[in-house]
């Protein structure tokens, strides 16, 4: 049995969790209620701040230095946006969080409005989880009709509104500024920075844009203070002075081929392996693993061999991965060809990039194209390289696009070409035996319809 | 502004748009809402409901077909159909069958994937993923969550939603006044 004790899911799998009462029977909301009497707002960010809360979306950015962003004395209005158009494939927490527990969500918006004097939240869920706009519906009138939204709460000058925003299916809306574009009504189309949303985000006021779970965590701070919060995880690096570390518990998401697919948490830096083994029940059918995501298909692939890997902010980024993502585990394996995982990588990318910036646009519909020539069974060997860079040619890294989606998209690519090569060349000489030694230009097989 | 005649939005739906009107400092914020509500009413939004809500909103409608043309989720040409089923063809779930209970499902219904039966019963479209990762593979049909479906399944999993949903829009005609052309 895991030794860790949940505290983000502490309740789920209680009855009643998603109501007011159970919520406040586990101490929830007298937290808030005892910051907004006793603490300024820039208390409150120090708070968070000296936690070292690092944002679970995926970026990993510290929470209290982004609301330290927004102008000081600014006349307002000021918004926070709570990200949960959670898309990425592999990633269910905040779906767990919102359907079984919306008042620690809740609960984060509040304190997380208050220290950056927000006076209006919008929670932009994605249209797939009814049950989430549901529960969370009902949770934040629950929480007007208790006097804690609204006007003057609790006799205070804070007053705050939170509002539902159901998105329409397209991952974009995931990206921060992809998602204030929609909320205004446009398509999710993100914005150059800078300016940075703290400056001019939704309606062209200062806005923070920040992920369900990182509001659950800012919760959990209020109730049991940033020390509780920093004896979890892994601490900065002593000679680093840029290493802001991965502080507090997580929530990974583990699913594909393992015996029992869940959300667990458990403290940042656990290994991959440990989440597998002791969490997952190992690897399903007795089977060996080949590869694992560490987090969130964008963040790349690990070999079995690399399995050890903390699964911290810097884990996966020292065995070529982009980062921790959104800590989704995805198993794969002994029986799967890379190549038809990696076609399902590019089939992603290729129908949800935004198609506002050309290389991403043609880039990820091209990589999709040479993936369904190579699978059926018409690759060349060329087609590696060509993947390759394109790979390294698309992205926010490269410069050549405005968000970070194609630099998503090229990871898988990358990673797996390089990590399994071998697997690629002997697929492409088997299937293709007269031509996998072309390097003429050839037509696409056929046109793939994208976006 | 001078009250525009309507051709799709009954005076109901306008009032349920106008009463989030305050929730935004900009009317254009009201687009996706206001899809959203043709959407679930109609099952599709023509395009005399996209001039409808641009005119209640104040834009042009061209920037709201601007708008609706971004989202694939938004049917245009004609309603889906009674049940929509998103069939996940992301990565959990195709390495647990997703690819395969789509086609099993596309088969079933004798329609392409994106396709509608003839009677109007049932939409079958591929979706990326679900974020039910944990469930996979998996179907949202309507507002429900098919998890750790079997291919052999489920199709009568479906077909209890679909009954569901009948159930439902037969009360709802029961229910309701009736509208009359001088009402």
């Amino acid at each position: 049995m895991p030794p860790f004790e949940p505290v983000l899911l502490e309740a789920i799998g209680t009855p009643e969790s998603h109501t007011l009462a159970s919520y406040r029977s586990r101490g929830g909301y007298a937290p808030f209620e005892k910051l907004l009497a006793e603490k300024q707002p820039t208390e409150v960010i120090e708070l968070v701040k000296s936690a070292g809360l690092r944002g679970r979306g995926g970026a990993g950015f510290p929470t209290g230095v982004k609301w330290g962003f927004l102008p000081k004395d600014h006349p307002g209005p000021i918004y926070l946006c709570v990200n949960a158009d959670e898309s990425e494939p592999g990633t269910f927490n905040n779906r767990i969080l919102m359907e079984d527990d919306p008042h620690q969500v809740i609960e984060g918006t509040m304190i997380s409005s208050y220290a950056t004097r927000a006076t209006t939240a919008y929670i932009y869920l994605r249209y797939e989880y009814p049950q989430a706009w549901d529960r969370l519906q009902a949770a934040i009138d629950e929480a007007y009709a208790a006097g804690l939204l609204g006007k003057n709460i609790k006799g205070s000058d804070f007053s705050l509104d939170i509002y539902l925003h159901r998105g329409a299916a397209a991952y974009i809306c995931g990206e921060e500024t992809g998602l204030i574009e929609s909320i205004e009504g446009k398509r999710a189309w993100p914005r150059i920075k800078p300016p940075f949303p703290a400056i001019e985000g939704v309606f062209r006021k200062p806005t923070v844009v920040n992920n369900v779970e990182t509001m659950a965590c800012v919760s959990q701070i209020a109730r049991r203070g940033p020390e509780w919060f920093r004896s979890i995880g892994v601490p900065a690096d002593p000679e680093n002075p840029r290493d802001p570390g991965s502080y507090g518990p997580k929530l990974y998401c583990l699913s594909g081929h393992v015996e029992k697919p869940g959300c667990y948490e458990a403290p940042l830096g656990i290994t991959l392996r440990q989440l597998v083994d002791e969490y997952g029940g190992g690897v399903w059918k007795g089977r060996k693993a080949k590869a694992a995501i560490p987090g969130g298909i964008s963040m790349g692939l690990m070999t079995e061999a690399e399995f050890d890997t903390p699964l911290d902010f810097k884990g996966p980024g020292t065995v070529g991965c982009m980062g921790l993502g959104t800590a989704a585990v995805v198993v794969i394996d002994e029986t799967v060809s890379i190549v038809d995982f990696l076609h399902n990588s590019c089939r992603f990318f290729a129908h949800e990039s935004c198609g506002q910036c050309t290389p991403c646009r043609e880039g990820t519909s091209w990589n999709l194209r040479i993936l369904e020539r190579i699978r059926a069974g018409k690759g060349r060997l060329k087609d590696l390289e060509i993947l390759l860079e394109n790979g390294n040619a698309m992205g926010m890294m490269p410069g050549s696009t405005i968000c970070g989606l194609a630099d998503g998209a090229a990871w898988p690519i990358k990673n797996a070409i390089n990590k399994f090569r071998d697997e690629f060349e002997d697929y492409i000489k088997r299937t293709n035996p007269e031509g996998w030694m072309v390097t003429d230009p050839v037509p696409a097989l056929q046109i793939v319809g994208a976006h | 502004m001078s009250s525009p005649e309507l051709k799709c939005l009954t005076p109901e739906m306008v009032a349920e748009i106008e009463a989030l009107a305050p929730r935004y400092p900009d009317r254009r914020a009201l687009v996706l809402p206001a899809l959203h509500l043709v959407q679930k009413a109609l099952r599709h939004v023509p395009l005399d409901a996209v001039v409808d809500v641009a005119n209640v909103l104040g834009y042009p409608p061209a920037e709201v077909q601007d708008t609706l043309t971004f989202y694939q989720f938004f049917h245009q040409e004609k309603p889906h159909g009674t049940v929509r089923a998103f069939v996940c063809r992301s990565v959990s779930c195709a390495l647990r069958g997703g690819d395969d209970l789509l086609e099993k499902l596309c088969s079933q219904y004798g329609i392409e994937p994106y396709g509608t039966t003839d009677d109007g019963s049932v939409t079958i479209e591929p979706a990326e993923c679900l974020g039910a990762c944990d469930f996979a593979p998996c179907v949202l049909a309507n507002d429900d969550l098919l998890k750790n479906l079997d291919p052999a399944a489920a199709a009568a999993a479906i077909e209890a939603v679909k009954v569901r949903a009948d159930q439902r829009s037969s009360a709802a005609a029961a229910a309701a006044p009736r509208v009359t052309e001088d009402a």
